[in-house]
């Protein structure tokens, strides 16, 4: 069962990189900076809606992107992301949090918000940690299942551990300062940038830009690094891997750090864009839709990740804002198709219509529809970047086959 | 003593359920390599449509109905997809399954709504007593009726042509097809059986002592999975041991909960998956699953 994740051998899409290298990493570079210089300006111009849309899919990224390098690229099957971003949630607000609540009154230590993001990153790594023995001893289907026992452990654990977690009913989330810079809007005289209000919203959009930015860069370099390229081999044969002199035990147990890291992260900004912890809001649902982004975007690939997440969680929000100019869609409360339903629909079909039709996801598609500047099979001597990596290693077809035969 | 026992008692009716939903899991990875996600909403399936035909149809009218849908559910299922992925790996066909249960669960959500829909059990919420020990009649047919149904397939399986067919494909798919099984129609068979015991599941589920059909029905399933994978994924026997185990546990922490109040009210609901992680930790592939070997 050590099959790889990646689904079909799809050779020669490695190769464009090879004699191209100058030339697309220049024009790679340009579309990067110009969608960079996009996002800055967005503020200025957009509506609190999006800016709102756009901090939600900043932190949906990171844990994809998360869950990706332990999915996608070490082959391992984990459907306790909503746990992992539960305990970074729940840190964050704990540490950084005033005690409240009347019916279940919870603590709370007032701590500045930049210690409580650290720790919750820091908490949910260590939550992953604490998971990697059993998930070392496990393997393939058995892991997914069993990791799907830690979101209803996690569920128990948030509904009844109320003097930190609020319950049932949950907990406020303190709104992020930095270093006196407070994401609220309360300032007063309002900050105006350009003539435009900085509220909330918009100073939002730029702490999940920054982490956004960050959290992808760490991951597609650990992709391409020795590290990086160990995980690939886990994935691929656990034997060969082992064989190469790549400790496996150590490898995953250091992919369910950095996974539940990022998904620790990914819990702050979560709450911070919701507003509120509750049980509820890390469901099985939760795990479901991360899996399902990355699936859609691209298994290990951190722009499919990126892509995936874009379109999953955006998706609700934008379809639920729009619900009386779409359609199909009705109101809430009506009868009929409503705002997350639609949504559900969607992209469960879309689960189901990338796994027949298109393994490698949105990436893969994009890669499909764009030529290929030169004849595939060009270059035989291809350095698999990063990105490419789970369809076009030349080593796969050697080590998958041991594995595969019992 | 009498507690002990009823709670022993209700935690084997409640197993017996588990076991019919761990039986489709099991035989539907023994078929066809694929660990289904979607044995919830079928089982949702199953009980939606006997409840909403309960009226033109009856009881027993919708009750085959409700069957009847669900098998056809998880036939489409394996004809349209799952055969045409034949060697994908097993987590994408995880995921695929996940995909389904997504939107069959959510198009059945959205036409439950927030109302309750009962399935008109001809026995109702009546209870039986057995030497002083209460059990709703609903719980103990489920007993009976997941015994029978338990029995007449392990015997299917042992003596019948399918039953062979079946293991030879579980043992060594390539060689069995060498051999002239037809493997689409093995696996297509146990996607339908396993249709069939979700939806007979989903009927008892839904029964007395459950207020009736909501979307929630369809966690039975999920806890399903934990006794399916604690006996082995490919163990039958280990299927059968797993629900029982699963549902007594379930049913004494329920129980007891007085007596473990530290853990939380509402700790039964959790207990399928700590003993699942606990048997996980000492047998990785489960109480009766055969051990994975690697071979250089």
């Amino acid at each position: 069962m050590s099959e790889a994740i990646a689904v079909r051998e799809r050779p020669a899409t490695g190769t464009r990189r090879q004699t191209g290298r100058g030339v697309g990493a220049a024009s790679r570079l340009v579309v990067g900076l110009a969608l960079l210089v996009v996002l800055l300006a967005l503020p200025l111009y957009v509506e609190e809606f999006w800016l709102r849309t756009g901090f939600a899919v900043f932190g949906a990224i990171i844990g994809a992107v998360g869950l990706n390098l332990l999915v996608g690229t070490t082959g391992q099957l984990s459907l306790a992301h909503a746990f992992f971003l539960a305990v970074g949630a729940v840190t964050y607000t704990y540490l950084s949090g005033e005690p409240g609540g009347t019916a279940n009154p919870y603590g709370g230590q007032s701590l500045p918000p930049l210690v409580g993001m650290v720790a919750g990153v820091l908490v949910a790594g260590l939550a992953g940690l604490l998971f990697s023995p059993i998930a070392a001893r496990l393997r393939g289907i058995y892991l997914g299942i069993a990791s799907l026992g830690l979101v209803f452990i996690g569920d128990h654990v948030l509904n009844t551990w109320s003097s930190v977690t609020g319950g049932f009913n949950g907990r406020l989330v303190p709104s992020f300062s930095l270093l006196g810079f407070t994401f609220d809007s309360t300032d007063s005289p309002p900050l105006t940038v350009l003539g435009v209000p900085f509220g909330q919203a918009e100073r939002l959009w730029y702490l999940g830009l920054v982490l956004c930015i960050g959290a992808c860069w760490f991951a597609a370099n650990l992709i391409r690094s020795r590290p990086g390229r160990a995980l690939q081999t886990v994935r691929d044969s656990e034997v060969a891997a082992s064989v190469m002199g790549v400790n496996v035990r150590d490898y995953k147990a250091k992919a369910f750090l950095v996974s539940s890291m990022y998904a620790g992260l990914a819990g702050v900004l979560y709450a911070l864009s919701i507003g509120s912890v509750a049980p509820e809001s890390f469901g099985l649902v939760l795990s479901v839709q991360f899996l399902a982004m990355i699936v859609l975007g691209g298994l290990g690939s951190v722009w499919g990740s990126v892509l995936g997440a874009t379109f999953v969680s955006a998706l609700p929000l934008v379809f639920q804002q729009y619900a009386g100019s779409l359609p199909f869609i009705v109101e809430p409360g009506q009868p009929g198709i409503g705002a997350s339903q639609a949504a559900a629909f969607l992209y469960g079909l879309a689960i189901i219509l990338v796994v027949l039709f298109e393994p490698g996801g949105l990436v893969g598609l994009v890669r499909r529809l764009r030529p290929s500047p030169r004849a595939p099979g060009a270059a035989s001597a291809a350095t698999p970047g990063g990105e490419h990596q789970p369809n076009t290693s030349p080593a796969r077809a050697d080590t998958s086959t041991p594995g595969d035969k019992r | 003593m009498t507690q002990f026992l009823s709670l022993l008692l209700n935690g084997l009716s409640l197993g017996a359920v588990y076991a019919l939903i761990a039986l489709g899991f099991v035989i539907i990875f023994k078929a066809s390599e694929v660990v289904s996600f979607m044995q919830g909403s079928l089982l949702l399936l199953g009980a939606y449509l006997a409840a909403r035909f309960d009226d033109t149809l009856g009881f027993w009218g919708a009750a085959a109905l409700g069957i009847v849908g669900s098998a056809v559910a998880a036939i489409l299922v394996e004809r349209l997809l799952i055969n045409r992925l034949r060697g994908a790996p097993v987590i994408s066909l995880a995921i695929l399954t996940i995909g389904v249960d997504l939107i069959i669960i959510t198009e059945l959500t959205r036409r439950i709504g927030s109302d309750i829909l009962n399935v008109g059990h001809p026995w109702g919420g009546d209870s039986i007593s057995l030497g002083g020990v209460g059990l709703t009649t609903n719980r103990a047919l489920a007993i009976v009726v997941a015994g029978i149904l338990i029995g007449a397939f392990f015997v299917t399986f042992k003596f019948s042509s399918w039953g062979i067919s079946m293991r030879a494909v579980a043992e060594d798919g390539e060689a069995a097809a060498l051999m002239g099984i037809r493997r689409g129609r093995v696996s297509m068979v146990a996607w339908m059986v396993a249709g069939v015991l979700a939806a007979v599941a989903g009927l008892f589920a839904v029964g007395s002592p459950t207020p009736g059909v909501t979307p929630a029905v369809a966690t039975v399933a999920l806890a399903a999975l934990p006794a399916a994978i604690l006996g082995g994924l490919d163990s039958t026997f280990g299927a059968l041991v797993g629900g029982l185990l699963i549902g007594v546990a379930e049913a004494m922490s329920a129980g007891y909960q007085d007596q473990i109040a530290f853990l939380g009210r509402g700790f039964g609901d959790v207990v399928p998956y700590v003993v699942m992680v606990a048997v996980l930790l000492i047998r990785p592939s489960g109480l009766f699953g055969t051990r994975e070997t690697t071979r250089v």
